[in-house]
């Protein structure tokens, strides 16, 4: 018994240079956004009025409420790794389940907002909207463009939670092992970081 | 006087996290209310700042950073260093064109 358990105690692994390693891919992932927001910054200062004009189509209060569900997500997520930390595996499994209801929760919010957005025609290629001035054109593609591939992370992030989910409950992840979930979560705040960003910059034009 | 564990995996009780939540969800709210009154220019300004702050929460509280290796740190400065650099450089350029 003790011998077994000393040996676990001596498995190789290092916990920080693994959190190391996912910040590092964080940061490629901030290169590919932070490529975006550049791209935005330079539209919109070419296009203030345009974007302005545009950004009053969308839906101030989906987009809050999306923020809020996003920010909750974070929590729970955070809250699941402090619960494994104390050994509160069922707790913890929990808590991971409710952070992907709301990912779901905020990718259902985004359906109702494009399907709106399509039925109005401010969709790329739509007739009604290669009529409008060049800068709400570009303001619609760079909405797609980020909104749509920050939708892509969420999707990508509840998968990776998923199986999470899975090792938690398979016993893979554990109080002494925990650094999966760890990772998963550092992802997930990144995805949460990009939002907050995304949000006023698409929502709460002035 | 409180770093007396050198243990780097600190105890994070649920209390704190909850509070930071509140703080953020404050925070979006103020966002939300603040783009209701117009600052002119300020505007942005103001909507950057608190995604800012709030960006700052997230990092230091829920991803940790506050109890991580300094290495983290450095890291991150040096990156978002490197996004500021671009932006400047972009804006130098694009000052020329347009005026």
């Amino acid at each position: 018994m003790t011998t077994q358990e000393h040996a676990v105690e001596n498995v190789h692994r290092d916990d920080i240079r693994s959190r190391m390693g996912m910040w590092l891919f964080l940061f490629s992932e901030l290169i590919l956004f932070g490529g975006l927001f550049l791209m935005y910054s330079v539209y919109r200062y070419m296009h203030q009025q345009d974007f302005s004009i545009a950004s009053k189509e969308m839906n101030t209060f989906l987009g809050t409420l999306n923020t809020v569900i996003l920010l909750t997500s974070s929590l729970t997520m955070a809250l699941s790794i402090a619960a494994i930390k104390k050994g509160k595996k069922g707790f913890s499994i929990f808590l991971q389940i409710v952070t992907i209801l709301c990912g779901i929760a905020f990718m259902v919010n985004k359906v109702i907002e494009w399907s709106h957005e399509f039925a109005e025609g401010n969709f790329p290629g739509s007739s009604i909207l290669a009529n409008k001035p060049s800068g709400q054109i570009l303001y619609f593609g760079m909405y797609y463009s980020m909104v749509g591939l920050h939708g892509l992370h969420v999707l990508i992030g509840m998968a990776i939670i998923g199986f999470m989910t899975v090792f938690t409950i398979r016993g893979k992840i554990t109080k002494d092992d925990y650094v999966k979930l760890e990772a998963a979560g550092l992802y997930w705040h990144l995805v949460d970081i990009i939002w907050i960003f995304l949000f006023p910059l698409f929502y709460l034009i002035t | 006087m409180e770093k007396i564990k050198s243990n780097s995996d600190h105890e994070h009780g649920y209390g704190l996290y909850v509070l930071v939540w509140l703080a953020l969800v404050t925070l979006t709210g103020l966002t939300a209310a603040v783009a209701g009154i117009n600052f002119g220019k300020l505007s942005i300004v103001v909507a950057l700042l608190i995604a800012i702050v709030k960006s700052y929460l997230v990092l230091t509280e829920f991803m940790h950073l506050k109890t991580e290796e300094r290495t983290f740190r450095i890291f991150i400065f040096v990156a978002l260093f490197f996004i500021l650099i671009s932006l400047t450089l972009l804006f130098t350029d694009y000052s020329f064109y347009t005026r």
